[in-house]
C-alpha cells in the first residue's frame, strides 16, 4: 500500500485514508462566460495526462483537507506534497524530496 | 477428586455501547481560535489528532479548522458561543445523533483494530484521536488507554461496522 504525507496532518498515512481528486493547478476562469467553446472544453476536459511527474490533487479523509502531490505516474511514487494553494513544486526539487 | 480451576481471564476484546453524548461540529478560522476557546472554557488544540479536556467537555482538533467537541447531554456550549458571533464568525453544528460510540477494550484491542483500520494503530499515542476509516467507514478513533479505545461510526455505517467487529472477535476468541 502506498504511504501518502499529509502536509495538514505532518502524518504518512496509507492511502486508504485518501481520495484522488484530479490534476492540479487548474485555476477557475474568472470569467466563465466570457470563454469560447473550445476555452470551455479545454478547462473542463483537457488534462496534461503526464506519464511521469504529474502534479495533482488529493483529499485527506482524516482532515478533511485538499492538498497537491507531486507523484510520478510511472513508478507510482510520491515526490513531495503541499499545502492547497501554495506555489507549483519546481521539478528540479524532486531529487531532494 | 481432584478438579483444576481454569483462571479464564477477561475477553480478549470487550465491545460495548456508550451512551449518548452530546457532539458539537466547530469550524472557525485560526484567528478567532481563541475567542471561541475562551468561551467554551477549553484548549482548542491546533495539532491534528490532538485533545484537550475541561469540566467534562473535550475538544479533538481534526483539522486545521474543525473540531469536535463532546459533552454531557444537555450541556449548553451554543450560548456562550452565539454571544461571540458577531465577532468570531464561526459554526457551531450538534451532530450528536449523527453517530453511535462504542467502547473497544482488552488485550487483543489492536488485533481488533487493525484488522480493518490501515493506519499504523498501535503507533497512536494515548490520548490522541484520529478521523480514520474502518473497513470503508470513515469512524474517529480516540485512544485513552493502552488498550482502550473509542470509536464514533456514523449511525448508517453501524450495523456494517458492528458485524465487522463481531466477527473478528470472534475469530480472536477462536485464537485465529
Ligand atoms: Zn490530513
Amino acid at each position: 500500500m502506498l504511504l501518502i504525507h499529509c502536509p495538514y496532518c505532518d502524518d504518512t498515512l496509507p492511502e486508504l485514508e485518501f481520495a484522488y481528486a484530479g490534476e492540479a493547478h487548474i485555476a477557475r476562469p474568472a470569467d466563465p462566460s466570457a470563454l469560447t467553446d473550445e476555452e470551455w472544453r479545454d478547462f473542463l476536459f483537457i488534462r496534461t495526462n503526464a506519464r511521469g511527474p504529474h502534479y495533482e490533487r488529493w483529499r485527506h479523509i482524516g482532515c478533511g483537507r485538499l492538498f497537491n502531490a507531486l507523484r510520478d505516474t510511472v513508478s507510482d511514487r510520491f515526490l513531495t506534497t503541499y499545502k492547497a494553494g501554495e506555489a507549483r513544486r519546481p521539478l528540479t526539487n524532486e531529487a531532494a524530496e | 477428586m481432584t478438579y483444576e480451576k481454569h483462571q479464564f481471564h477477561s475477553a480478549p476484546v470487550l465491545i460495548e455501547d456508550l451512551a449518548p453524548v452530546l457532539r458539537l461540529s466547530l469550524r472557525v478560522k485560526p484567528a478567532h481560535r481563541d475567542t471561541l476557546a475562551r468561551v467554551l472554557g477549553l484548549d482548542l488544540p491546533v495539532r491534528v489528532g490532538a485533545r484537550s479536556a475541561a469540566a467534562g467537555t473535550e475538544a479533538l482538533c481534526l483539522g486545521p479548522d474543525e473540531w469536535l467537541l463532546t459533552a454531557p447531554e444537555g450541556t449548553d456550549l451554543t450560548t456562550p458561543a452565539r454571544a461571540v458571533h458577531a465577532d468570531a464568525p464561526h459554526s457551531l453544528v450538534d451532530i450528536s445523533d449523527r453517530e453511535i460510540t462504542l467502547r473497544l477494550t482488552g488485550p487483543a484491542v489492536l488485533d481488533l483494530l487493525s484488522a480493518c483500520c490501515p493506519r499504523n494503530v498501535a503507533a497512536m499515542p494515548v490520548g490522541a484521536a484520529a478521523r480514520t476509516v474502518f473497513d470503508s467507514a470513515t469512524v474517529i478513533l480516540w485512544r485513552d488507554g493502552i488498550d482502550s479505545f473509542r470509536m464514533d461510526v456514523w449511525r448508517s455505517f453501524a450495523p456494517h461496522v458492528r458485524s465487522l467487529l463481531a466477527q473478528v472477535q470472534g475469530e480472536i476468541a477462536a485464537g485465529l
